[in-house]
C-alpha cells in the first residue's frame, strides 16, 4: 500500500513532538519533513528526547519544506493564518492544530483573539475536527481545524446533554496540566512558582469558550461559563461541568440513554461511573498518553443539577491524538490506527 | 434471555447457564448487576462494598 507523505510544521513544540510520536509509528504514514525555525539542522531527539533512537530525521527550515500529501500545522496561534497560503500550496490536505481556523464566524476573532482574521474567506472551508460531532464532514474535508484542549473536554461530554434536555446554564470548571502552556517558559512556569499551584489563571473570558459557544450554543439560548485552573499536572485535563436544567425532573437512566445513543459506537469515548473502588469517575491519570475521552456523571439530588466529568490528555485527545484521528478519517484509514495505546497504571 | 439494566436501561443478555445471585456486568454502562430472578429474568444493582472515604 502507498504510504501517505506527511510533514509537521512547528515540530519542536510539545504538540509537534506528540504528533511525531504518533506518526512515526503509524503504518500508513511516511514523515517527509519536520519544520522548526529554532531547531533547523538539529536531530529531532534534541527537542524530543523520548524519540532518541526512533528516528534519524532532522528539523528543517520552513524554506526547505517540499510538497506532501498532508501537512500538520502545530504553530503558535496567529502564525498559521498569516502563512496559510504557503501550506495550502504545499499539500492537498492540511490539519491545523492552532485556533486560527476553528471559529466559523470572522467576527469571533476580534472578540476572542483581539485581532481581525487575515483570511476570513477560508474559515468556512475548515472543518472543526471533532469526530464525535463532525465525522462525516471530516471524512470529506481537505482542511481541518483541531479543537482546543479544554474545549474538547467540555464539548464532547456536554453535547448529548444539551441535545437531549432543556438546559438553562452550564458552568465548566477545568483543571489543566502545565504542558497546555507550551514550551516557552515564563515567570509563571518557573518551577518554584508553578509547582504545587492550584491557580485560577483565566476565571472569565478564556478563548476556548468561543468554541464551546459555537458547538454547543449556536442559538444563544444557553448560558455557558468557563473557568480553568492550572494544577499540579504535566499532562491532563479534568473538566467538571455543572449543568442546570429548566426542569430538574430527569433521571440518571435518561442521562445514560442520551450518552449511549450518542457515543455507544465511539472508539475513544469511555464511560466511567463506578459505585465502588478508587477510580469511580474520570481521572486524567488514566488517559495520559492516550486518545481516550473518559466521561462520568452524577445527578445531584439536592439541587437537581447534573455534574458531568470529563478527563482527557491535553496533548492527545486535546491536540495531536485528535489530529491523527481526523487524519485517519480523511484518508479512509481505521480511525484507531496509530492511536492504540493505553495509559500506565499505577 | 435478556433483562433491562436498572442503571442505564439497556438490554443485557444473560448467559444460558446464568444462575440466581450471579454477578454480571452491563456491557454498555459497565455497572455490576446481580441476577435476582431467572423467570422472569430480573437484574438489580449488585451490592456495594462498604468503604470509608474519610467522610
Amino acid at each position: 500500500m502507498t504510504e501517505i507523505q506527511a510533514a509537521v510544521v512547528g515540530g519542536s513544540g510539545y504538540t509537534g513532538g506528540e504528533l511525531l510520536r504518533l506518526l512515526l509509528r503509524h503504518p500508513e504514514i511516511e514523515l517527509t519533513g519536520i519544520v522548526s525555525r529554532s531547531q533547523a539542522g538539529k536531530a529531532v531527539h534534541r527537542a524530543h528526547p523520548n524519540l532518541r533512537g526512533v528516528t534519524d530525521l532532522k528539523f528543517i527550515s520552513p524554506d526547505a519544506l517540499s510538497t506532501s500529501d498532508l501537512i500538520f500545522l502545530a504553530l503558535p496561534h496567529g502564525t498559521a493564518m498569516s502563512e496559510i497560503d504557503r501550506y495550502l500550496k504545499a499539500a492537498d490536505r492540511v490539519i491545523d492544530l492552532s485556533a486560527d481556523f476553528r471559529l466559523r464566524e470572522p467576527a469571533s476573532y476580534p472578540t476572542w483573539y483581539e485581532h481581525e482574521h487575515p483570511r476570513p474567506e477560508l474559515l468556512e472551508q475548515f472543518v472543526y475536527g471533532m469526530p464525535e460531532l463532525h465525522r462525516a464532514e471530516i471524512k470529506g474535508a481537505r482542511w481541518v481545524a483541531v479543537p482546543g484542549c479544554t474545549a474538547t473536554a467540555a464539548i464532547i461530554p456536554l453535547k448529548p446533554i444539551i441535545d437531549t434536555f432543556k438546559v438553562k446554564f452550564v458552568v465548566v470548571d477545568a483543571k489543566v496540566g502545565s504542558s497546555a502552556g507550551g514550551t516557552l517558559p515564563g515567570p509563571d512556569s518557573h518551577h518554584p512558582e508553578r509547582v504545587g499551584v492550584v491557580r485560577s489563571f483565566k476565571p472569565t473570558g478564556h478563548r476556548h469558550l468561543a468554541e464551546m459557544e459555537q458547538e454547543l450554543n449556536p442559538s444563544g439560548e444557553i448560558s455557558i461559563s468557563f473557568s480553568p485552573h492550572a494544577v499540579e499536572l504535566v499532562r491532563g485535563i479534568l473538566a467538571t461541568c455543572h449543568v442546570f436544567f429548566a426542569d430538574s425532573g430527569y433521571s440518571e437512566k435518561e442521562v445514560w440513554q442520551a450518552y449511549l445513543s450518542a457515543y455507544k459506537e465511539e472508539p475513544f469515548v469511555r464511560f466511567v461511573k463506578e459505585r465502588t473502588g478508587i477510580y469511580r469517575f474520570p481521572e486524567p491519570k488514566l488517559v495520559a498518553g492516550t486518545n481516550f475521552c473518559d466521561i462520568g456523571f452524577e445527578r445531584d439530588e439536592h439541587s437537581g443539577r447534573l455534574v458531568v466529568m470529563c478527563a482527557i490528555d491535553n496533548l492527545m485527545k486535546g491536540a495531536a491524538g485528535q489530529a491523527v484521528q481526523c487524519m485517519n478519517l480523511m484518508f479512509g484509514f481505521d480511525e484507531r490506527m496509530g492511536l492504540e495505546a493505553w495509559a500506565l497504571h499505577p | 434471555m435478556s433483562a433491562e439494566c436498572p442503571e442505564c436501561g439497556s438490554k443485557v443478555e444473560l448467559p444460558e447457564d446464568a444462575v440466581e445471585n450471579e454477578i454480571l456486568e452491563c456491557a454498555l454502562c459497565g455497572v455490576e448487576l446481580e441476577v435476582i430472578s431467572l423467570s422472569p429474568p430480573t437484574l438489580e444493582l449488585a451490592p456495594e462494598e462498604k468503604e470509608d472515604w474519610g467522610e
